[in-house]
């Protein structure tokens, strides 16, 4: 058991370094270091944009994708490496947030299921931020349920028909490209019928409209699919195998682990140290203690979990389903970090306005931003049915729809 | 960086398993539950011969001299096991101070002795209600004898030997709190029994009446010395602790696909589905603190405080959390004398007490994580 690089990791990480130091967008340091959850943005510049020029600058170096193939804009880089890259990268991180699904998610699946001339052609531009993936599964018929979506997809000849429509879209409105799991056969149980594609979202009868979130902004989107027409050939997986197709997908996204969930912790700490209450410093309170101290160790838990699993990644041992813990136990606590900052500031804590508000109203942000971190990439009941599931054993729930033809499933609820 | 056990380690983990799963089956721990014996001593006897007790004690006196990562992995099955054993009160607090502070002559008498089972040994520092702090310590060391009262002591009735905290000084300061080592079999004292919430971990209180005692480490030096030797069993009694907290977990999943109710296992209704995975990320979170604090201990980290306050918080929660839960998974059964889960409940809460609160620790946590931000 050892934290010290190897000198092949430790030469890594001084390349990685002295680069960074070179090119990052240092202007912007700052501000990306005292951004959090909810409140991710730049005062003076296009954070898209920013994020973009510094995701082609990476790949342009080979520093873009690191656990990719060279082949498909990566460096071939091994999980530790990786590692050792996000923890140089340090605030400069936070700028990819909106390539987290496209290189996460739709990029393996791709790699997986794609044919050879379509990785060659899509990957490298996925991966440098040229082009820009969103994933379209959630349906308003179908989100924890995911497999009771109902976009219909029909062959025509070489292409596939789509119609319908898709919700809860992250960056839909910012994508080139998007993976999309319909339903090709309505007359087989749920699980049977569905087939995925990838498509440009740029195709004729594809229409993004962005949905106001509680909080006030807009992240996500319904996007809507009226006669959308996708050539076969952009077919992944086999007909009728979608469901197996989206599993490698999300089997993926807990493969990319250290993409940092976000607890809050860090930020309460440094607020608790130099806040005054009536008494004194916040974080001479005993009461404050003990609450900073239980949240320090889950935070603390998360990054050895997650060490570990890098440990197993690095042995050749593939991650398990164990690493659902990170959103489940970083989403409610988040949202209960914001509720007691606010907490220790009494009637003022209301007070929202980044000009008016304590530390910019960085804790109100994230207070309004946390629910939707526990219901997005599958809500804290769905993570639990994970872990009870696949890592315990237990047995699933019953399942009334299970041997069902999809179009018998009974479609409301009252009336 | 490698974040896990070793392949021998992990060897020596599935061989203390197997040694404990013979050797100390419920039905075994019973007979200490039960009164029946102050400890169990063919166990104790059992874990000399393996080399457990002396495993991270060096070749030079007596042990295997393998290393604290050996003795973490070999804590985690004592208390996957509930061992009724004096183990904890030996080795992770009488033998590492011992260690830390002994003389040459001191380790030769003692730490041969505790490998070989021939020697229980235990930490006197409370005095009554209260955390661990030198205010708290009034026992007084004088001309070589001591003079108070200590309780509760782990494992006191059994022990050979003491490590005891005493005020050598009124300054105010830790500098006037000295250790002292005593042979218990040698008078001065009187030991008394106390029923307590883990009845196969005994509790005593121990009189000292101008007890001849012998300075262990320099005079002055002794809440210094502590707080290295409450560290290093924190991270000990955390691996105990996620032994514990698996095993509750175990038990309770265990329960849930065997247990027909309403026509079906109850470990499919999400209720009970929940509550296990709960106490899965638990423990999971412990195991991970625990395994950082294994790393700090073993190599005498500076990041060794913050990692033990750690490791001591999140692992005393998750036993705490997967024990009590445990018993709720098992309904009116849980709750019988009859059933283990108990057991593992009353471990869970005197082990969340034994090395002071976990208010106690959350306080060091905070304390220590300022200190090194400060640095």
């Amino acid at each position: 058991m050892n934290f010290d690089d190897t000198p092949q990791e430790a030469e890594f990480r001084a390349t990685a370094r002295a680069w960074i130091a070179a090119n990052a967008p240092k202007q912007y340091e700052d501000e990306l270091r005292k951004s959090s959850l909810g409140r991710t943005q730049l005062k003076n510049a296009n954070i898209l944009e920013v994020a973009k020029a510094w995701q082609k600058k990476k790949a342009d170096a080979g520093w873009a994708c690191l656990h990719w193939p060279k082949d498909y804009g990566g460096r071939g880089a091994s999980p530790i490496e990786r590692v050792i890259w996000q923890q140089e990268e340090g605030p400069f991180g936070k700028l990819s947030g909106m390539f987290i699904i496209g290189h996460g998610m739709c990029g393996p699946t791709v790699m997986a299921f794609a044919r050879e001339e379509h990785k060659r052609t899509y990957l490298p531009p996925l991966a440098s931020g040229e082009k820009v993936w969103c994933q379209l599964f959630s349906e308003p018929a179908g989100g924890s349920d995911v497999a009771g979506l109902r976009t219909r997809a029909e062959k025509d000849g070489d292409e596939w028909v789509v119609n319908g429509q898709k919700i809860w879209t992250s960056g839909a409105h910012y994508s080139d490209y998007g993976i999309l799991l319909t339903r090709t056969d309505p007359t087989v149980p749920k699980h049977k019928g569905l087939t995925m594609f990838f498509l440009d979202m740029k195709s004729p009868g594809v229409e993004v409209r962005p949905i106001k979130q509680a909080s006030g902004a807009s992240d996500f989107n319904e996007v809507y699919f009226t006669n959308v027409r996708i050539p076969d050939h952009q077919r992944l997986g086999e007909v009728g195998d979608g469901w197996n197709v989206s599993l490698t997908t999300l089997m993926n996204e807990r493969m990319s682990i250290g993409a940092g969930v976000s607890t809050g912790f860090p930020e309460l700490l440094e607020y608790c140290t130099s806040l005054m209450l009536d008494d004194g410093p916040a974080i001479e309170d005993r009461a404050v203690r003990s609450k900073l101290a239980s949240w320090a160790v889950k935070a603390s838990g998360l990054r050895y979990t997650s060490m570990r699993a890098i440990s197993a990644l690095s042995k050749g041992e593939r991650p398990g389903p164990e690493n659902s813990i990170g959103k489940l136990v970083a989403g409610s606590m988040i949202q209960d970090v914001a509720t007691y900052a606010l907490d220790l500031q009494g009637a003022s804590g209301v007070v929202s306005g980044p000009e008016d508000a304590e530390v910019a109203g960085r804790f109100q942000a994230m207070l309004l931003r946390a629910p939707g971190t526990r219901v997005e990439g599958g809500t804290d009941e769905i993570m639990r049915n994970i872990i009870a599931e696949r890592v315990l054993g237990l047995p699933g729930d019953i399942r009334v729809d299970k041997d069902v033809p999809f179009n018998k499933i009974p479609t409301k609820g009252r009336g | 960086m490698n974040f896990d056990f070793s392949d021998d380690q992990k060897q020596l983990r599935d061989q203390a398993r197997k040694f404990l799963t013979e050797k100390c089956s419920p039905k075994a721990v019973r007979i200490v539950l039960d009164g029946k014996a102050p400890y169990d001593k063919k166990l104790w006897k059992g874990l000399a011969e393996m080399g457990f007790l002396g495993v991270a004690i060096p070749e030079d006196f007596g042990g295997a001299g393998a290393g604290h990562l050996e003795l973490c992995v070999i804590a985690e099955e004592m208390g996957r096991a509930n061992a009724p054993v004096p183990f904890s009160s030996t080795v992770y607090l009488a033998a590492e101070a011992l260690l830390i502070a002994g003389s040459d002559a001191q380790k030769k008498k003692w730490l041969p002795a505790i490998a070989s089972g021939e020697a229980i040994g235990t930490l006197a520092l409370f005095e009554g209600k209260g955390n661990p702090s030198p205010k708290n310590v009034k026992l007084t060391a004088a001309n070589g004898v001591l003079n108070g009262v200590k309780r509760p002591v782990a494992d006191g009735a059994v022990a050979d030997f003491a490590v005891v905290a005493a005020r050598t000084g009124t300054s105010g300061r830790d500098s006037d709190i000295s250790l002292f080592l005593v042979d218990l079999k040698a008078g001065g004292v009187e030991v008394k029994s106390l029923t307590n919430l883990d009845p196969t971990r005994g509790q005593a209180e121990i009189a000292f009446k101008d007890c001849k005692a012998e300075p262990l480490g320099a005079a002055g030096e002794g809440w210094s010395i502590l707080t290295q030797v409450l560290d290093r069993a924190a991270v000990l009694c955390a691996f105990e602790q996620v032994g514990g907290s698996d095993r509750a977990l175990e038990m309770g999943r265990d329960y849930a696909l065997d247990r027909i109710a309403f026509g079906r296992q109850i470990g499919s209704f999400q209720a009970v589905k929940h509550m296990l995975a709960d106490m899965y990320v638990s423990a999971t979170l412990a195991r991970s603190n625990s395994y950082y604090g294994a790393w700090a201990l073993s190599t005498n980290a500076a990041e060794l405080p913050e990692a033990a306050a750690a490791a001591r918080i999140s692992a005393t929660q998750a036993f705490q959390h997967c024990a009590k839960n445990n018993i709720q998974v098992h309904g009116g059964m849980g709750f019988t004398w009859e059933f283990d889960c108990h057991m593992y409940y009353r471990r869970a809460n005197a082990m969340a007490l034994g090395l002071g609160s976990l208010t106690y620790w959350e306080d060091q946590l905070i304390d220590r994580m300022r200190k090194k931000n400060a640095a």
